[in-house]
């Protein structure tokens, strides 16, 4: 079991983010995490993360609390970009050498060179597609228990979505667990193992995909928007 | 060939069908050995595991082969794809009768279109 989350809870003022979320994930699934907008999504990535603390419950990656030893083992890509805008490519590469003993810059290497991307060039003069790209890279190049993706594929072009699924498939080790939190399931779907819905900060619905189809005869993205209609 | 995938069935039984036309015609030919899986999984741009699937479920089915070192092959017994055609054949007939029936030919008229349809389009 990688990830298990017990009546988990966390709140914003009188806002419940969180609310007694309890979840179990097992190793080697590629997860959506999939839930409209300020139902929890982004408020459980940043706790799995170690960037926000609970209010109350139990959270255990690989069987240890949230902490240092966490954070050696998950690779984070948040929402919005924490890299200054000034970095250029290479000196993201060396930051991220330093800060993590399992990254391999040679992976990273590669995969920046296939994408022809002057490592001398800053952040800021990349189009966005280019950006994502670039820290996706960053993100699959650690060789991470679990990798927690929050909106890879947000505001980019499809064919930078193709590459950044591509990239996800091809990177993750087989004893990994990738989380992908999104709205875009469509584009997601065909690369997931299990689908977690969020409502209201509660696991609304934890299932396979191939299972749910199965037994809905419809596909997640269809699924979705049943549950969710306004 | 392209991998394409409905909305509506899971993605590993579609993954069998499309592997099962390919064997069927001959584009993976008997005997061949496969691309791994985490290759398959990217050219069709699925997870891994679901290809793994779809993968394991041929072997049980005996038209693909595991040999422990060397890889994932298409299964060279001829017997086994001849049956696998027959059943895709029928299939395809089955369907195509029970959409003429339902638009209201008998069996003796739908051979009959059948027939014309064959000889106008040699």
């Amino acid at each position: 079991m990688i990830l298990e989350c017990e009546n988990l809870s966390k709140n914003y003022g009188s806002v419940k983010a969180l609310d007694n979320l309890t979840l179990k994930i097992e190793s080697g699934k590629i997860v959506g995490l999939l839930g409209p907008n300020g139902h929890g999504k982004t408020t459980l990535i940043k706790t799995l993360s170690g960037l926000l603390s609970k209010d109350k419950g139990k959270v255990l990656i690989d069987g240890k609390r949230i902490g240092v030893g966490t954070k050696k083992i998950v690779s984070y890509l948040p929402e919005r970009s924490y890299l200054s805008p000034e970095m250029k490519i290479k000196e993201v590469v060396s930051f991220f050498q330093e800060f993590y003993e399992d990254f391999d810059a040679k992976k990273a290497d590669a995969m920046l060179g296939e994408l022809s991307l002057d490592k001398e060039s800053k952040l800021k003069s990349l189009s966005k597609g280019n950006r994502e790209k670039v820290q996706l890279i960053m993100v699959m190049s650690r060789k991470a228990k679990l990798y927690l993706l929050d909106e890879p594929m947000g505001g980019v072009d499809p064919a930078a979505r193709d590459y950044i699924l591509k990239t996800i498939i091809s990177n993750y080790s087989e004893d990994a667990t990738v989380i992908i939190s999104t709205h875009l399931i469509q584009d997601v779907e065909q690369i997931l193992d299990e689908v977690v819905f969020l409502k209201e900060g509660k696991v609304m619905l934890h299932s396979d995909v191939d299972e749910l189809r199965m037994e809905k005869e419809k596909s997640v993205d269809a699924l979705f928007r049943e549950v969710f209609s306004c | 060939m392209v991998w394409k995938f409905n909305d509506e069935q899971p993605i590993y039984q579609q993954i069998i069908s499309q592997i099962k036309e390919r064997i069927v015609a001959g584009e993976w030919k008997a005997g061949s050995k496969l691309k791994s899986v985490r290759e398959l999984a990217l050219e069709a741009g699925v997870n891994p595991n679901t290809m793994q699937k779809a993968l394991a479920e041929l072997e049980r089915e005996g038209l693909v082969y595991s040999q422990r070192t060397a890889g994932r092959f298409v299964s060279d017994n001829k017997e086994k794809t001849d049956r696998l055609q027959e059943e895709m054949t029928m299939e395809c007939i089955k369907t195509f009768v029970a959409q003429m029936e339902k638009m209201g030919y008998k069996k003796e008229q739908i051979i009959e279109m059948l027939n014309k349809y064959i000889s106008e389009n040699k």
